[in-house]
């Protein structure tokens, strides 16, 4: 995404630019197609798209650590795209992290995990881009802090994490694993957001898949770690990841809509083997935790339902704005109490955000909703920022976490719906 | 008993906290803009204004309501003297059964209190939860604009009369 950045230095370690492009005429359609379903499971249109702009088209403020970084224009207008971009200048992009002068890109392209894609698959991916509407639109300039912004600190930095690679797939393994392993661990690049980064924005690979970060969201933990009180198998992975739900673990919510928007239009076999690898991630979990009859998580909703009923006695008097009970009793409990209503909603117990280590996906939920794609099917919860105040979410959030999980309370959840209820006024 | 201000007026309420916004509007208040569609807030049709937001009346507990301001589709106009989109919704005939049509009128109020000049992304963006089941959407979404339209005249005679 920081192809063609224009602000860093050149290292002359490496060579120039290639040959231009041929026409994109010359691209065979096929070829096309079958790129344009890499791209998606790259989820290329994500980061290269700013909201309200044209496809590929970049300009999306991606905030880091170190400062903010724009995605770049990766349609083919010869001047603010990659328009002159050969296919070595696309292949060594995503091999070497290099753009079209031979300067470093920053890792937020994340060429850790694209230097394992096949040359056939990169270059199904350059004839899809090169085909795409040319667009005029100059991408802004990176706005990040010393040492983040000179050239020895990317250099450093690739020397340090960057590690030049092919896939290799395992033969103890079957053809179905492989490609999903294949597929999360380059292209999809899954751990970007699912793993924890170290301080200098390197994934911390000792802990991959113990769970990251993606745009003010929490990225659950995909191995043993995952927060799931079920674990996953690769049937319910397939049926999150290609349909946005799973009703033993939740629905789709935050950047993962878009990830499942673009899964639902690959092959279902590459759905399929993604789920397989991934559910390999969590080892011999066992499975009998993962086969409980849906009955066990009973107990627990009954108790709710039977705390919010004691809480309607208190009828009267004093004000309980703040109480989570009251607000979970009038404002969830006509979807979320198994004994109000005939929704099929996912047990609260099961979810996802109500058992992870951090409140934020939770807290997003319940201010934003659920949203379907437009024009598309799907579940839809409405958002309740404008219902609730935040003390009332921090509230509702507490009850939420001491009613349906049995992991310890969020002591930060007050701070973090304060957080992110600031910066969606700030927007 | 809870105090609800609704319309500028405060009212004592005698209801469960966890009673929904939309049940005391109607039984205990008797303004009965307001409707019941879904009771799940899936469609709008109970929409009001809260602090100056468009709200899902039905799941909002009376219990988050100390200190805020419900407005109702009551608060906008009367019969003889309409509000501006109660206006613009008669001129376009924007309705054909009427049930959503306050719950419309008051999620369209909220977006031109906060922003009188939207776009007509902006205001297909904003009234994407409202849902009308005989389908009058473009003719509903013709007469926020020609509301906000009508309000940016009203503000500019405003400034023009001015001295």
């Amino acid at each position: 995404m920081t192809a063609a950045c224009g602000t860093r230095p050149v290292d002359e370690s490496v060579q120039g630019a290639f040959e231009p492009v041929r026409g994109s005429s010359l691209f065979d359609p096929a070829e096309v197609a079958r790129g344009g379903q890499l791209a998606a499971i790259g989820n290329c249109a994500v980061c290269h798209t700013r909201p309200g702009g044209k496809p590929y088209a970049g300009g999306l403020a991606i905030e880091t650590p170190f400062g903010t970084i724009f995605s770049t224009n990766i349609t083919p207008d010869p001047d603010t795209g990659i328009g002159k971009w050969s296919g070595a200048d696309f292949m060594r992009a995503m091999h070497d992290g290099l753009d079209r002068a031979g300067r470093h890109l920053y890792p937020a392209f994340p060429y850790d995990h694209f230097t394992k894609v096949t040359d056939a698959d990169v270059n199904a991916i350059y004839a899809f881009v090169m085909t795409r509407e040319p667009v005029r639109a100059i991408t802004p300039g990176n706005k990040l802090a010393f040492p983040f912004n000179v050239r020895p600190f990317l250099t450093a930095w690739k020397a340090l994490y960057f590690e030049k690679g092919v896939f290799r797939p395992d033969a103890a393994r079957s053809e179905e694993w492989n490609r999903g392993a294949y597929l999360v661990e380059g292209l999809a690049h899954c751990s970007a957001c699912h793993t924890p980064r170290n301080a200098l924005g390197a994934e911390d690979k000792q802990r991959k898949f113990a769970g990251g970060e993606a745009q003010g969201w929490h990225g659950p933990a995909m191995n043993a770690a995952s927060p799931a009180p079920k674990p996953w198998s690769a049937d319910q992975i397939f049926n999150y990841l290609r349909k946005g739900r799973d009703d033993l673990h939740g629905i789709a919510a935050g950047p993962m809509v878009q990830v499942v928007h673009n899964l639902s239009q690959v092959p279902e076999s590459d759905v399929r083997a993604i789920g397989r690898y991934i559910e390999s991630l969590s080892g011999p979990r066992s499975a009998d935790l993962r086969d409980t009859p849906k009955e066990a998580e009973a107990p627990r909703i009954r108790s709710a339902a039977a705390a919010n009923a004691g809480n309607r006695e208190t009828r009267g008097g004093v004000s309980r704005a703040n109480d989570g009970a009251a607000v979970f009793a009038g404002a969830c409990a006509s979807c979320h109490d198994p004994s109000k209503t005939t929704m099929k909603t996912v047990p609260l117990a099961l979810t996802t955000s109500v058992n992870a280590p951090d409140p934020r996906n939770l807290i997003h939920v319940i201010r934003k909703g659920i949203w379907p794609q437009a024009g598309e099917p799907g579940a839809l919860m409405p958002g309740f920022a404008a219902e609730l105040t935040d003390a009332q979410v921090a509230a509702l959030v507490a009850y939420l976490r001491a009613h349906f999980s049995t992991r310890p309370a969020w002591d930060d959840a007050p701070d973090r719906v304060r957080e992110i209820s600031r910066q969606v006024d700030e927007k | 008993m809870i105090n609800l201000n609704v319309n500028g007026q405060t009212h004592a309420v005698d209801a469960d906290p966890d009673t929904p916004l939309l049940y005391v509007l109607r039984d205990h208040l008797a303004l009965n803009g307001a409707k019941f569609g879904c009771g799940l807030g899936q469609c709008g049709a109970c929409t009001v204004m809260l602090d100056g937001k468009a709200v899902m009346s039905c799941v909002t507990p009376i219990s988050v309501l100390a200190d805020r301001q419900v407005k109702t589709i009551e608060g906008l106009g009367t019969l003889d003297n309409p509000g501006l989109l109660q206006r613009a919704f008669v001129e376009e005939q924007a309705c054909q059964c009427g049930y959503c049509i306050a719950g419309m009128i008051m999620r369209a109020q909220a977006l031109l209190e906060q922003n009188p000049m939207p776009s007509d992304a902006e205001i297909r963006r904003h009234m994407m939860p409202n849902l009308c089941r005989c389908g009058t959407h473009p003719r509903i979404l013709r007469a926020v604009r020609r509301a906000a339209k009508s309000m940016q005249a009203a503000g500019a005679a405003t400034t023009a009369a001015k001295p």
